[in-house]
């Protein structure tokens, strides 16, 4: 594992890129642990002051320090994506390898509920689970509810792994060395599955962290817990662009898209390297 | 089924249609940061006549299939020609298939055209069959489309196909229809020379003898050259006047086909043929120990060495040149030596 | 049963299992709710000033029946489905008495038109550059237009949005940024009304636009360059077919196929980043309805819109597998 890292990183310049990108957010936001204020206090500084060498990017009309704000936001947004992407990748893995491998009528049922849920809109769906739970929503639970939304996709991409791995002689072997169903498909066929499911948890971490950035841009999550989204909303809400405190808004937008940028390039640099001919069907024929 | 035509008058002149020299074709790669170079193809030479038919056979993975590739010019990175020349002779023309690139590209399938392996999925399955005919053969006949559908017309029904598969769609199509429609592709605009890969291994028994029959008849009744690779030894015995036998990436014998048959000179050659089945022959067969070398770490001397029952020391450090042997030429130092099976 | 027959059997049955599964969806997520909706939205209403006695039991009783408390589950989800099929989601809260159909009606054109067009031209542009990518593999200036359509292809409707808006809005201000076209203009075929109309559209567009543009990219020049190996394209090439030729009609063309399903299964999501992009241009489709009919409570809105939305989505995505078989000879003739 740390020899495919270190040999991505020397050859795959997309690779190297997007590792340093996410690797470096990511340990800015985890410098909030260490923040000098909590990150719920506002009118705690002097609101409004431009980027200086005190505040290097500037503070917020509410009197908070967009880098410190900055770095729990990250810390929030990414452990929101993050639930989100274990949880779908569970679902996903569930349901595709159980497709795949069963057959039959069980994947055409399967298969037809998967189809049903990609052709649903997401948006319109979480938003309206979050307008009639309201006060009650928290974001575990909207991140549970983007996930139930969220593994489709990648189901029909682990079920066409899963698919040509059944008939392969090593399942024929465990099946007359009487292993059960669950046995072949976490021993044998899992450590196949494993590459797809980390190419598609790079993506669907991407599209997790967009629907957060969505919702809360909105207002439509807690906006008390300081997230990217979230730091926007209340930019918003203060007209900070008309106001001219574009660094309320620029530093918050710019680390959104570097980290998207670090997600996406580690994306596809794995996927090269994992299959360099992959053709993700999207039929999975 | 097959109608009877006039056959073209065999030409006379002594000048070969395809002349290689000292072919070199490596796979050159560097991934991740490991350079890796397979000799495929290494240091091949040889002519084919007009009207000839020229057998290349080899175990999977000798790189045959990449010898006639690089013949074909249609050979595609991490492949790449190191050394040597491919050329033809095209109505006294000389084409130098990688220095001249256009002209060679303007002379496929009217003077060169090719029968891939794996035919079944050579024609584009979203369009018509007709189509196919149109793009590849159209420009090279200088017909109008009205003359043009009636030549192709009539050409497939010397073939024995229904002009009507023109308006079908290749999944509408038998295997073997298929088949015969690509040969049918590859001789509509008679070309001096065809290239054919495989043409028969994907095909059941029945299937592939009427294929070879066809193929024979078409190229005795256009005076065509065929070079054509497959392991399997009895197509080259039913239709090669010569054969070349390949071996890992070198040719090493090469002959008329019965005298390659009868009386081969290298103990490969002599291995391949003593594992045909011969009706009423009891014998047990024996297998050749060992596997074909890995062509990126090929074996010192004489490439075969570690198989062949007749090495010797000098077969390990020495790589014995083809040279005139008989009726042929052989590379081994003891083709003296091997007796027929 | 032919081979078309049974796909279209397919197509359909699945069109109507998304209807149902997904309407089924939405019933069950308003029985999520903690609080009695009913009550809510009334008390809401009366707070309103809105005082006519018989327009709160009005209000009441589509409420009562779209998702009311009364009776069994089954009988309340029996209720839900007799007013989704006739369209009658009751009168709209926050622009009371107007029902929420007429208001969904007068957003979706609006709504279709711009994604209409953003899908167009995403779909054909991504999928022209993502081919010729896939085909000519060298070229810089494709490698350079292609990194910069996947740079921007996770970035969120949002931000794009927001950017664009910032920088033809106030940085260099020589676009509209809010409304679907000008206030004081009549809607007519004038040549004013219709500039105005691609005026104000423009900038939402270009925000679908690029932010649709590089999935397209991406899965095509991956389609193509796997299906420059295939045998039928190695084989025109060895004929010495042009190389125009090769590629719009042996390449590109057979991997438009999978490009045409994935432009179904996408709709979905496509349909979301519509919804965020007029709430960022105050476009009046039913995105912004939707998150305005949230803002201010209008449960009959919220849902109505969620349902329609569904409904919607599942007919584009059947109209696509109804024209597949015309560009598919496989399907079309089994």
């Amino acid at each position: 594992m740390l020899k495919v890292l270190r040999d991505l990183l020397v050859y795959n310049r997309e690779f190297a890129i997007g590792f340093v990108l996410t690797v470096g957010i990511f340990l800015f936001a985890l410098a909030h642990f260490w923040a000098p204020m909590p990150d719920s206090a506002i009118y705690l500084l002097p609101p409004d002051m431009p980027p200086s060498a005190q505040y290097w990017f500037g503070t917020t009309s509410r009197g908070q320090d967009v880098l410190w704000q900055m770095s729990s936001a990250i810390w929030n947004t990414m452990l929101f994506g993050l639930t989100v992407t274990v949880i779908s990748r569970l679902l996903a893995v569930i349901v595709g390898m159980v497709s795949g491998y069963l057959g039959g009528r069980w994947d055409q049922f399967l298969m037809t509920i998967n189809d049903t849920m990609i052709a649903l809109p997401n948006i319109p769906i979480l938003l309206l689970v979050y307008f009639v739970m309201r006060d009650s929503m928290s974001w575990p639970v909207l991140a549970a509810t983007a996930a139930l939304l969220g593994w489709n996709y990648d189901a029909r991409l682990i079920r066409s792994v899963t698919l040509s791995l059944r008939n392969r002689e090593f399942t024929r072997h465990a099946v007359f060395a009487g292993m059960s169903v669950p046995q072949i498909l976490v021993r044998q066929h899992l450590p196949y599955v494993m590459p797809v499911i980390f190419f598609t948890a790079m993506n669907n971490l991407i599209w997790a962290i967009g629907i957060e950035v969505t919702l809360s841009v909105l207002g439509f999550s807690d906006v008390n817990r300081p997230t990217i989204g979230g730091m926007i909303y209340w930019a918003n809400q203060h007209q900070a662009i008309i106001a001219g405190i574009w660094w309320w808004i620029a530093f918050p937008i710019i680390a959104v898209v570097l980290l998207f940028l670090g997600l996406f390039l580690l994306a596809i640099s794995v996927n090269e390297y994992i299959d360099p001919r992959s053709r993700l069907s999207r039929m999975g024929a | 089924m097959l109608a009877v035509v006039e056959t073209k008058p065999a030409s006379v002149e002594a000048k070969p249609v395809l002349r290689v020299e000292g072919l070199k074709a490596y796979y050159q790669m560097n991934y991740f940061g490991v350079r890796r170079e397979v000799r495929a193809v290494d240091d091949i030479s040889l002519t084919i006549k007009r009207n000839e038919i020229y057998g290349i056979a080899g175990e999977s993975s000798s790189g045959k299939s990449s010898l006639i590739k690089t013949i074909a010019g249609a050979i595609t990175p991490p492949l790449r020609v190191v050394e040597g020349s491919v050329k033809f002779d095209f109505g006294g023309k000389e084409l130098d298939v990688y220095a001249e690139r256009p002209a060679m590209k303007a002379a496929r399938w009217k003077h060169l055209s090719y029968v891939m392996q794996g035919s079944m999925n050579v024609l584009n399955p979203v369009r018509k069959v007709k189509h196919a005919f149109h793009d590849f053969a159209f420009k090279h006949m200088g017909l109008s489309e009205q003359d043009f559908r009636a030549r192709v017309e009539s050409h497939l029904q010397r073939i024995g196909l229904d002009p009507r598969v023109l308006e079908a769609y290749p999944h509408q199509l038998s295997g073997g229809m298929r088949q015969r429609l690509t040969i049918g592709l590859a001789t509509v605009c008679e070309p001096e020379f065809i290239i054919a890969d495989e043409p028969t291994t994907a095909l059941d028994v029945l299937v592939q003898q009427d294929v070879l029959a066809l193929i024979k008849e078409v190229q005795q009744r256009l005076g065509s050259s065929i070079i054509f690779v497959t392991h399997d030894m009895t197509v080259h015995a039913a239709i090669a006047d010569r054969i070349g036998i390949v071996y890992a990436g070198r040719l090493v014998e090469e002959g008329p086909t019965i005298d390659v048959f009868e009386r081969p000179q290298h103990p490969y050659t002599a291995h391949l043929i003593a594992s045909l089945p011969r009706i009423g022959d009891t014998k047990k067969r024996i297998a050749l120990p060992g596997k074909p070398p890995n062509l990126a770490d090929p074996p010192s001397g004489c490439r075969f060495h570690p198989r062949c029952p007749l090495a010797i020391d000098k077969c390990t450090r020495e790589n014995p040149p083809l040279v005139p042997r008989q009726t042929g030429r052989v590379a081994c130092w003891r083709a003296g030596e091997v007796e027929a099976a | 049963m032919d081979g078309f027959s049974k796909y279209l059997a397919q197509r359909l049955f699945q069109f109507f299992l998304v209807l149902f599964l997904g309407i089924s969806l939405t019933f069950l997520i308003t029985k999520l709710s903690p609080v009695d909706p009913v009550e809510q939205s009334v008390s809401l209403m009366t707070s309103f000033g809105a005082t006519d006695p018989r327009a709160v039991e009005l209000m009441r009783e589509a409420l009562a029946e779209l998702y009311g408390l009364q009776g069994s589950l089954f009988e309340q989800y029996i209720n839900f489905w007799s007013r989704i099929i006739v369209g009658d989601f009751g009168p709209s809260l926050s622009s009371f008495p107007t029902p929420v159909m007429s208001l969904i009606m007068a957003a979706l054109p609006w709504t279709v038109g711009l994604l209409l067009q953003a899908l167009i031209i995403s779909w054909c542009l991504g999928n022209l550059l993502g081919a010729l990518a896939g085909y000519y593999r060298s070229n810089m200036l494709l490698k350079l237009s292609g990194a910069l359509v996947m740079a921007l292809h996770p970035v969120p409707a949002y931000i794009i949005g927001l950017v664009l808006l910032l920088l033809f809005g106030f940085i260099w201000p020589i676009l509209p940024i809010s409304g679907g076209a000008q206030m004081n203009l009549p809607p007519s075929f004038s040549f004013d009304y219709i500039r105005s109309l691609i005026l104000h559209g423009t900038l939402p567009a270009l925000t679908l636009v690029l932010g649709g543009i590089g999935s397209w990219f991406i899965s095509m020049r991956s389609l193509a360059s796997n299906i420059v190996t295939d045998d039928h394209v190695v084989y025109a090439e060895l004929a010495g077919v042009s190389s125009g030729k090769i590629f719009s009609q042996y390449v590109a063309r057979n991997a438009l196929l999978p490009q045409l399903t994935g432009l179904a299964l996408s709709l979905g999501g496509v349909f979301g980043g519509a919804v965020i992009t007029e709430f960022v241009y105050n476009y009046p489709g039913v995105g912004r309805l939707l998150i305005q009919g949230i803002y201010r409570g209008d449960y009959s809105l919220v849902l109505g819109v969620t349902t329609i939305s569904i409904v919607a989505v599942a007919v584009a995505v059947l109209i696509i597998d109804l024209l597949y078989p015309l560009i598919d000879p496989r399907v079309r003739l089994g």
